[in-house]
């Protein structure tokens, strides 16, 4: 029951024999694990030795020297420069961060999705409660990469080409008076261009989310010391707004937007968004939206039976009582699986190979696994890279756990 | 209350009060409308939402729900009989139902065959899914079902997969025997069996060995490799070092076992039944053919594919991976650091890397590491890797449920006598399966729906089976919405089935006598 | 006390503790514990919440290991050895305060399963001997129900039922009836005082003092790990030595 180390005396003595290795619970945890170490040994030799005589008889070796080789395609969607002419290793970094743009877009929209729909599916609304359970339902029991596909296709099928466009007689408009465009091939959205004086009105931004934050303080110091209601709502909307928009135009609009243009067959400027890239992100939100929608249920569920009436009986109205009673105590709950469900995100994106969205598993292992040929070293590579990222977050997670459990004692 | 009179405390009811039926404003559909829809505006507007959103969508897909074509032989033809109306498509699943339920490699007077595997699975999981309901006698038909489907799928004779049942329970035949039999028998055996066993695995050792050292001087020394050389010389050495004590350990072990016989029968039963599968199941699998031929054509695994395709993923390894999990969990809960550090390094190992991945090795790296001989084929190193993908996670489900046991259940085993298998088995296990099936199903779930997955290593699932053989060619080319529109109802029919049953058994366990 | 009198103790030694120490970590649960019990005696254990009552009858089958010190049972020295921690357990039964009844198994069940699989009894009579047993501790008609369909006390009674059935020479008793309400503890007394009466040895962790005064011929007393005072239950009721020992009694018995 207890480890060996806690027996540093023990009644029997006498001397050794070898059945004590089998009977004597001091020994025997020892000879099971050195059996087993014998078997990971003898493992290791087939598995190694099998290795070695394949790679002979393919004449190959393993190296990672092919990282530093130019790696000669191109990528269609990078965050940092790239071309045909830079390293293996290079082309890898470009879709790690492409993994990482594809999930960080991905979680953020499906915890909007998941939340919305799980607070909806517990509404008092007949309607968009069954709604909400439907989608939960559908998007939850098909596999995710056949709506990534399907969304693919859509984006493909039922989107202009920028072709149509062009001309009098254009089939197709852009949106927002004329700053967005889209197309089968992306979506394109205007450009800030910093201008000078851009980074004043960047900082004014984030003191009024400070100045947000102090109002929030000193709303609630109000209702403590003084029993008073503060509004908090919408002083909340003009402190972030209007401070802003005033900077902005009173030094003369230092952030200005370039719009993408139609220019021969493609629109030019702007910021383009690959149309793999919507899919992909599209569906991982929209799929995971209704796994989180679940679990934020689940979370609201455990803990509103008694705190509600609970707080209830106390006088709360009910927007209070979700507010201040149910949200933060179901955070809790709803946290450790809502971090999962980003890992899964994060895991889920290395589908982006089916649509040819250009993320750590399409140019590490695909492009460059088949034109290197070194299928050991690449896949090595990659799961280490996911391995990393996973266990980043279950730290942080369990973290957030401990914390957590201290809270609750 | 109201009518108790003030002035005297003392009460006794002489007249009994009638139920009543309720104010009639209370009931009916209109005050339900009221309070379920309209009841505030931001309820209503919400409503208006959801109805705009139910009508717009009911409105476009009715039209193309009711114009669908369903007799045409090309997408062209199929536009032509729509002349510009919206309107589905159905016709392409007419015409290539075969493929995306089979495959298209499958041999079409073959078909029946499949059909009947999935019939009697469905006979065969309700013993096992529905216990309270059918008889357990049933149970029988669950363990015959995975020999049977075998041959039905894969075809070939039927001896094989009879015989390999039959070397199965002829073991479980031995393992009696042995546990029967009198002590000083056991003692004789346990003498042999003992001697061979040491002898066997020193021989093996050996080799090991060997294949170490071998591996060791093909690495060399240099740069960075030095720390791999070094590791393989140092377990080579090693190992050697072992060959002779642990041959004469583990043979004495199982000697010295003969008295309360857990080690000698299971090592007997070891080797009956690789005598049985090694040696005699190719010879007299043909004999009995010759003599009574039962055979169906075979069919190579390379020519699956379609929805079939991830009903075989998805069942072989589900079933396979369920034992290989309750392993992982076990070893997980383990004292001993070497066997709980090899568990938590492959649970999260496995559950940190995307399944592609897996597939990926599966594909491309799997065959690296085996014998250069053997040449699996593509399905059976997918099963290998899907398999211990979801037993990572069924690991881990059944973990949390001997987490949920109450120490006490071990201790009274304990406390009885029972040893760590016995206690494991009769006690701990069954409890604790139960209360994790409901998560065990949906990995299952997960696990189903992840078989599509296999498309990207160009395998033909019905996902693969859409992308390429049917969008691809000139006759169906670029269709989507319908054939994804039925891959998508497939799954979510099982889908949705399986998490019900879930559901349902969650239930059931909340109101069973625990 | 007539009746405790009555029942004879044999010379035979059943269990030696001798000097026994046991830690928790850097805790010391158990100090220098000695003590020797005969064949057929009845001793009751008490002692304030913490003291290590517990801990002391789990170290006697070891589900806790000591680090110092020896236990014999019968003659069979508890060390890290574990064919003689299977020896001593099948002569040892335990009963919990929560029972741990197995809740997937039949009542039936229980109590033939450590005779099928330990003792290799064949299944036929196994089923006869649990019967029996049923039958001593009066509820035959509940063999096949499940433990949950059953009563606290019930379920305490098919507990003591089940170690019968290993035929075990000592039963340790770990608090058997706080968990449960008072109707139902004299049930469960009831079975420990026939259990008593046909000379079973026992070590039984209680605050029953009218068990105690029934049918011990012994009281041990234990504070702070430590064995603190034991004496027969007469004496030790109405004379208590130690400062403790009244405080404890006074607090125990003066509502
Ligand atoms: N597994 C453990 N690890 C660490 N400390 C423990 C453990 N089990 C018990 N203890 C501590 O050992 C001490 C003695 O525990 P024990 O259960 O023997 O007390 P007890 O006399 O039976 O008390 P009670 O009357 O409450 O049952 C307690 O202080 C307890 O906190
Ligand atoms: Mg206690």
């Amino acid at each position: 029951m207890t480890t060996l180390a806690d027996r540093p005396v023990t009644a029997s003595t006498g001397s050794f024999k070898l059945s004590m290795l089998l009977n004597d619970s001091r020994y025997r945890s020892l000879t099971f694990q050195f059996i087993a170490l014998i078997a990971i040994i003898a493992f290791m030799a087939f598995v190694g030795g099998n290795l070695v005589r394949n790679l002979t008889a393919a004449g190959l070796n393993i190296s990672y020297a092919f990282l530093g080789e130019p790696s000669g395609y191109d990528i269609n969607q990078r965050l940092i420069d790239y071309d045909s002419q830079s390293s293996h290793g290079r082309a890898a970094v470009v879709g790690l961060l492409n993994t990482l743009l594809v999930a960080f877009l991905a979680c953020i929209t499906a915890t909007i999705f998941g939340v919305v729909a799980g607070v909806l599916r517990l509404s008092n609304n007949w309607i968009v409660s069954k709604i909400m359970a439907v989608y939960v339902e559908i998007f939850r029991n098909v596999p995710v990469l056949i709506w990534i596909l399907i969304i693919f296709s859509i984006m493909i099928n039922v989107a202009p080409s920028p072709r149509d466009f062009r001309g009098d007689d254009a089939t197709a408009s852009m949106m927002f008076f004329d700053t967005i465009a889209v197309t089968n091939r992306g979506v394109y959205l205007p450009k800030p261009i910093w201008g000078d004086g851009s980074m004043i009105v960047v900082a004014v931004l984030l003191a009024s989310i400070v100045g947000i934050f102090a109002y929030r303080r000193y709303s609630r110091k109000q209702l403590f010391d003084h029993g008073k209601m503060v509004p908090v709502l919408w002083p909340s909307i003009a402190l972030f707004f209007v401070p802003v928009i005033l900077v902005q135009l009173i030094l003369g609009n230092p952030i200005t937007l370039s719009y993408p243009e139609l220019k021969g067959f493609n629109f030019r400027g702007g910021i383009t968004i690959l149309g793999s890239l919507i899919a992909l992100w599209f569906a991982l939100a929209i799929y995971t939206g209704a796994f989180i929608a679940e679990n934020v249920r689940a979370g609201i569920l455990a803990i509103s039976k008694g705190q509600t009436e609970a707080a209830g009986a106390l006088g709360l109205r009910p927007n209070q009582i979700m507010s201040l009673v149910v949200l933060p105590q179901a955070l809790r709950v709803i946290i450790p699986p809502l971090i999962s469900q980003y890992l899964n995100i994060t895991k889920n994106s290395s589908l982006a190979i089916a649509v040819g969205y250009m993320d750590v598993t399409g140019t590490l292992g695909g492009i460059t696994l088949l034109q290197t040929g070194r299928a050991i070293e690449t896949i090595l590579l990659l799961m280490l890279f996911y391995l990393t990222v996973s266990l980043l977050i279950s730290f942080f997670m369990n973290i957030f756990n401990n914390r957590m459990k201290l809270q609750e004692r | 209350m109201s009518d108790t009179p003030a002035q005297n405390v003392a009460f006794v009811r002489t007249s009994e009060i009638p139920p009543s039926p309720p104010p009639t404003r209370e009931t009916g559909a209109i005050k339900w409308i009221r309070e379920n829809l309209f009841s505030g505006w931001f309820n209503t507007i919400l409503t208006l939402i959801a109805l705009y959103l139910v009508i717009s969508i009911v409105s476009g897909a009715a039209p193309w729900f009711y114009n669908g074509v369903w007799e045409a032989d090309s997408i062209r033809e199929c536009r032509d009989i729509l002349a510009g109306k919206t309107g589905a498509c159905f016709a392409v699943l007419v015409d290539r139902w075969d493929h995306l339920v089979f495959g298209f490699k499958y041999p079409q007077d073959a078909y029946w065959r499949p059909l009947v595997a999935f019939l009697l699975l469905l006979v065969a999981a309700a013993p096992a899914l529905f216990g309270k309901i059918f008889p357990r006698k049933m149970l029988i038909l669950t363990a015959i079902y995975p020999f049977l489907a075998y041959w039905l799928i894969w075809g070939g004779t039927l001896w094989l997969p009879v015989l390999v049942a039959g070397s199965i329970v002829a073991t479980g035949l031995v393992f009696r025997l042995v546990e029967g039999m009198a002590v000083n028998m056991r003692q004789i055996l346990a003498g042999v069996v003992g001697l061979l066993f040491g002898l066997g695995l020193a021989w093996l050792l050996f080799k090991g060995a060997a294949e170490l050292v071998f591996i060791a001087s093909n690495i060399g020394g240099s740069g960075l490799s030095v720390i791999p050389y070094a590791v393989f010389w140092a377990a080579g050495i090693f190992t050697y070092v072992c060959v002779i004590p642990m041959g004469i350990f583990v043979g004495y072990a199982i000697y010295q076992s003969a008295e309360d016989g857990g080690l000698v029968t299971i090592v007997t039963a070891l080797f009956a039944i690789y005598i049985m599968l090694a040696y005699l199941l190719g010879p007299v699998s043909g004999a009995f053919n010759s003599i009574i031929p039962l055979e169906l054509q075979a069919v190579p695994s390379r020519d699956m594919g379609g929805f079939m395709l991830c009903m075989i993923l998805g069942t072989v390894c589900v079933t396979l991976s369920v034992p290989l999990g309750i392993v992982l969990a076990l070893g997980r809960q383990s004292h001993m650091p070497l066997i709980k550090g090899v568990c938590v390094v492959f649970i999260e190992f496995v559950r940190g890397v995307p399944l592609i991945t897996l597939l990926f090795v599966a594909n491309v790296m799997l065959a690296y590491f085996l014998p250069p001989e053997t040449s699996f084929d593509l399905i059976l190193r997918v099963i290998i890797m899907i398999t211990m993908f979801s037993s990572a996670y069924i690991a881990e489900v059944i973990r949390g449920g001997l987490a949920a046991l109450p120490k006490g259940q071990y201790e009274a085993a304990n406390s009885l006598g029972l040893n760590y298998v016995q206690a494991t088995r009769l006690i701990i296990l069954p409890q604790a399966l139960k209360i994790s099936i409901p998560g065990i199903v949906n990995v299952a779930v997960g696990l189903f729906k992840d078989t599509t997955l296999v498309s990207v290593i160009s395998m033909f699932d019905i996902v693969g089976m859409i992308r390429g053989p049917i969008q691809q060619s000139t006759d169906w080319i670029s269709i989507y919405w319908e054939v994804y529109g039925f891959a998508a109802l497939l799954f979510f029919v099982v889908c949705y089935s399986i998490s019900q049953y879930s559901q349902w058994l969650e239930r059931q366990l909340q109101t069973d006598h625990r | 006390m007539a009746e405790a009198a009555k029942l004879q103790v044999s010379d035979e030694v059943a269990i030696t503790i001798h000097n026994m120490n046991k830690w928790y970590g850097t805790f010391h649960v158990l100090r220098d514990i000695d003590l020797t019990v005969q064949r057929g005696e009845r001793i009751v254990i008490c002692g304030p919440s913490g003291s290590g009552k517990s801990t002391l009858i789990r170290c006697i089958n070891a589900l806790e290991e000591h680090q110092a010190g020896s236990i014999e049972v019968d003659g069979t020295l508890l060390s890290s050895d574990l064919k003689n921690i299977d020896k001593i357990r099948s002569e040892v039964g335990m009963c919990f305060q929560h029972f741990n009844l197995f809740p997937h198994l039949t009542i039936l069940e229980n109590l033939t399963l450590a005779p099928i699989w330990v003792r290799k009894t064949p299944k036929k009579e196994a089923e006869e001997v649990a019967m029996h047993y049923l039958e001593k501790v009066k509820i035959p008609d509940q063999a096949d129900k499940y433990p949950g369909q059953l009563s606290g006390g019930q379920q305490q009674r098919v507990a003591i039922a089940r170690s019968l059935c290993m035929k075990p020479r000592i039963m340790l008793f770990d608090e058997p009836t706080s968990a449960l309400d008072p109707e139902m503890i004299k049930e469960v007394l009831d079975t420990m005082i026939e259990l008593a009466e046909e000379g079973m040895t026992m070590l039984c962790v209680t605050h029953e003092m009218g068990f105690a005064r029934q049918v011990a011929n012994r009281v041990i007393f234990m504070d702070e790990g430590q064995i603190v005072e034991q004496n027969e239950p007469e004496a030790f009721f109405l004379t208590p030595k130690s400062d403790r020992t009244k405080l404890f009694l006074s607090q125990i018995l003066g509502h």
